[in-house]
């Protein structure tokens, strides 16, 4: 409601200056402590280094045996959000066009409910439960993001398949597909926004998850990128240097990833949050 | 019925996961509340021992209030700020695209490597800025404070909630029709009251989300203070997350802190069911 151009500068003056000082100020302290030595962080804290010392990386990727860390992680998010999406939004479609029938109501509110079950109130019995079937591993993390991921994705999904017409199902099976052939060939492509959706939430739950691998992770082999830098700032909790390279480190694929891709990102999660 | 037996091939493996993993790690958590088990060795059923226990426990009440002080500020913080922002962000101003992304940004990120961020700002940035000019109360680190490191961890919280409750404002405020604007600018109504009698009405369902989903996270705060504080110095900053999962795992407490955590669970549904309803009566 400004009304001349004047104060409509001076905001966008405030709201650039309010970013810096406030988003990007911790941004660049991760990248210049990253590029200096302890001495010159010991010389100055928040000066741009005279000289950058990009061999930070190397010894950080060697300490934190990024590759391997790096891998186990996109290997958990890629097939977590695969595997969420195919499977949710079947799931989500067969109870959704079953909704009136008491097992299909059932199933709805029995997944539904879970959603006011908090991960850290079921951590210390899932453990058990977790080892018990001997998935401390890479494998077991992926079937629990897409276990876990249920109860919201059901959600998001069966509001959105309400508005898809029952016509277009019986069109396709009329044609002679088969039910999975309906669904992944007709309706799947028509949850285009919602399947955005629901895959930018679980990627970035996946990505930046901390407590799922911090209970159930134990070798050092299945480690992921994010228990990597826990488990590192308890060895190395002085040498800001590496510790600040293996950060920036944990934290670019998914800045770049937001450089391409911010306008779905954003508008992704709002529609998740305004549906929900 | 064939389409029936092809949605089972799908819906029976999800749930069997999902009841293996999720509903029956619950009620396991229940069931254990009510014995004496330490995680390892033999148990015994004690009744409600466990829960008779928790009412007079300071390690429990402190994590309580704790945690119910850190969620209440946040929760309050979050949503002015966001709410402000959002404001500003929605007027007419430039570069709009890029100042929504910059302070969108935050959101992507892992708390776990924010939080090790600020725990170096609070630690060496700031006090060496104090330092340098002479500003006295920042010159030690607040986190190694027993009265002040939540403060710290209330900032890192508020700094990378806000740019997702703000997201949400904007996307109420972008369904508000201008028109009511300048009806009420003719009718003389102020900005104050324009804002608070026009505008806020009408993003109320916005204002329902953001209050529901930020006090259930900040309730469940965990990694935030794992990264910065441990729970310390002392018990000050332990959550009531960080208490069952310190105790719990380490602590020999593991029935005990399920007792904990069921208590924690009913006191987050009826939290959640309870606002859910005072807000959405408000917003009829």
């Amino acid at each position: 409601m400004l009304k001349n151009k004047k104060s409509s500068t001076i905001l966008t003056i405030v709201l650039f200056a309010l970013a810096a000082v406030t988003i990007l100020f911790p941004l660049y302290i991760t990248v210049v402590i990253a590029l200096k030595t302890p001495e010159q962080i010991a010389q100055s804290v928040l000066a741009f280094p005279n000289k950058l010392h990009f061999e930070n990386f190397l010894t950080a990727i060697e300490k934190t045996n990024f590759f391997v860390t790096f891998r186990n992680t996109l290997i958990i998010t890629v097939v977590s959000v695969a595997g969420t999406i195919v499977t949710n939004s079947f799931m989500a479609f067969a109870i959704t066009r079953n909704r009136g029938r008491k097992l299909y109501d059932f199933i709805y509110y029995f997944l539904i409910s879970a959603m006011f079950i908090p991960f850290n109130i079921i951590m210390l019995p899932l453990v058990k439960q977790v080892s018990f079937f001997h998935m401390d591993n890479v494998p077991g993390l992926i079937i629990l993001y897409i276990v876990m991921g249920l109860p919201m994705n059901i959600f998001l999904y069966s509001g959105y398949i309400k508005s898809i017409p029952t016509a277009l199902d019986e069109a396709a099976t009329i044609d002679g597909a088969n039910t999975f052939q309906m669904f992944y060939k007709v309706i799947f492509p028509t949850l285009k926004p919602m399947n955005a959706t629901v895959a930018i939430l679980t990627f970035l739950w996946c990505w930046n998850d901390f407590t799922m691998p911090l209970v159930i992770i134990s070798d050092q082999k299945n480690q992921t990128l994010q228990l990597a830098q826990y488990v590192f700032k308890g060895e190395f909790a002085t040498d800001y240097s590496l510790a600040f390279a293996s950060y920036l480190l944990a934290l670019l694929p998914i800045v770049i990833f937001y450089l391409f891709a911010q306008k779905q990102v954003i508008s992704g999660v709002t529609n998740g949050a305004v549906k929900a | 019925m064939k389409k029936n037996r092809a949605y089972m091939v799908i819906i029976i493996p999800m749930l069997v996961l999902f009841f293996t993993f999720h509903t029956f790690s619950f009620l396991k958590g229940i069931f254990y509340s009510f014995t004496d088990w330490k995680g390892y060795g033999t148990w015994d059923f004690v009744g409600l021992t466990n829960y008779l226990k928790l009412w007079g426990d300071e390690a429990i009440g402190d994590a309580y209030k704790f945690t119910f002080k850190y969620a209440i500020c946040a929760t309050i913080l979050v949503n002015i700020i966001s709410l402000l922002l959002a404001l500003a962000l929605n007027a007419k101003i430039k570069c709009k695209n890029a100042l929504k992304a910059i302070y969108f940004l935050p959101y992507m990120l892992s708390a776990l490597i924010v939080s090790f961020v600020f725990n170096f700002i609070f630690s060496n940035v700031l006090p060496d800025l104090g330092q340098k000019m002479g500003i006295g109360f920042l010159s030690s680190n607040i986190l190694g404070q027993e009265n002040l490191a939540w403060i710290g961890i209330l900032v890192v919280g508020v700094w990378q909630a806000v740019a997702f409750n703000t997201i949400i404002y904007m996307s109420g405020l972008q369904t508000v029709d201008t028109d009511i604007y300048e009806a009420s600018s003719i009718d003389g109504a102020g900005r104050w009251t324009t804002f608070w009698k026009m505008t806020f009405p009408l993003i109320a369902p916005f204002f329902t989300i953001n209050m529901v989903l930020c006090v259930k996270n900040f309730l469940m705060v965990f990694d935030q203070i794992i990264a910065m504080t441990n729970g310390g110095p002392g018990t000050s900053t332990q959550s009531i997350s960080v208490l069952i999962y310190k105790q719990g795992f380490s602590g020999a407490q593991y029935a005990y802190q399920s007792a904990n955590a069921v208590i924690f669970f009913i006191v987050i549904a009826v939290i959640s069911l309870f606002q859910t309803r005072v807000l959405e009566k408000r917003e009829a």
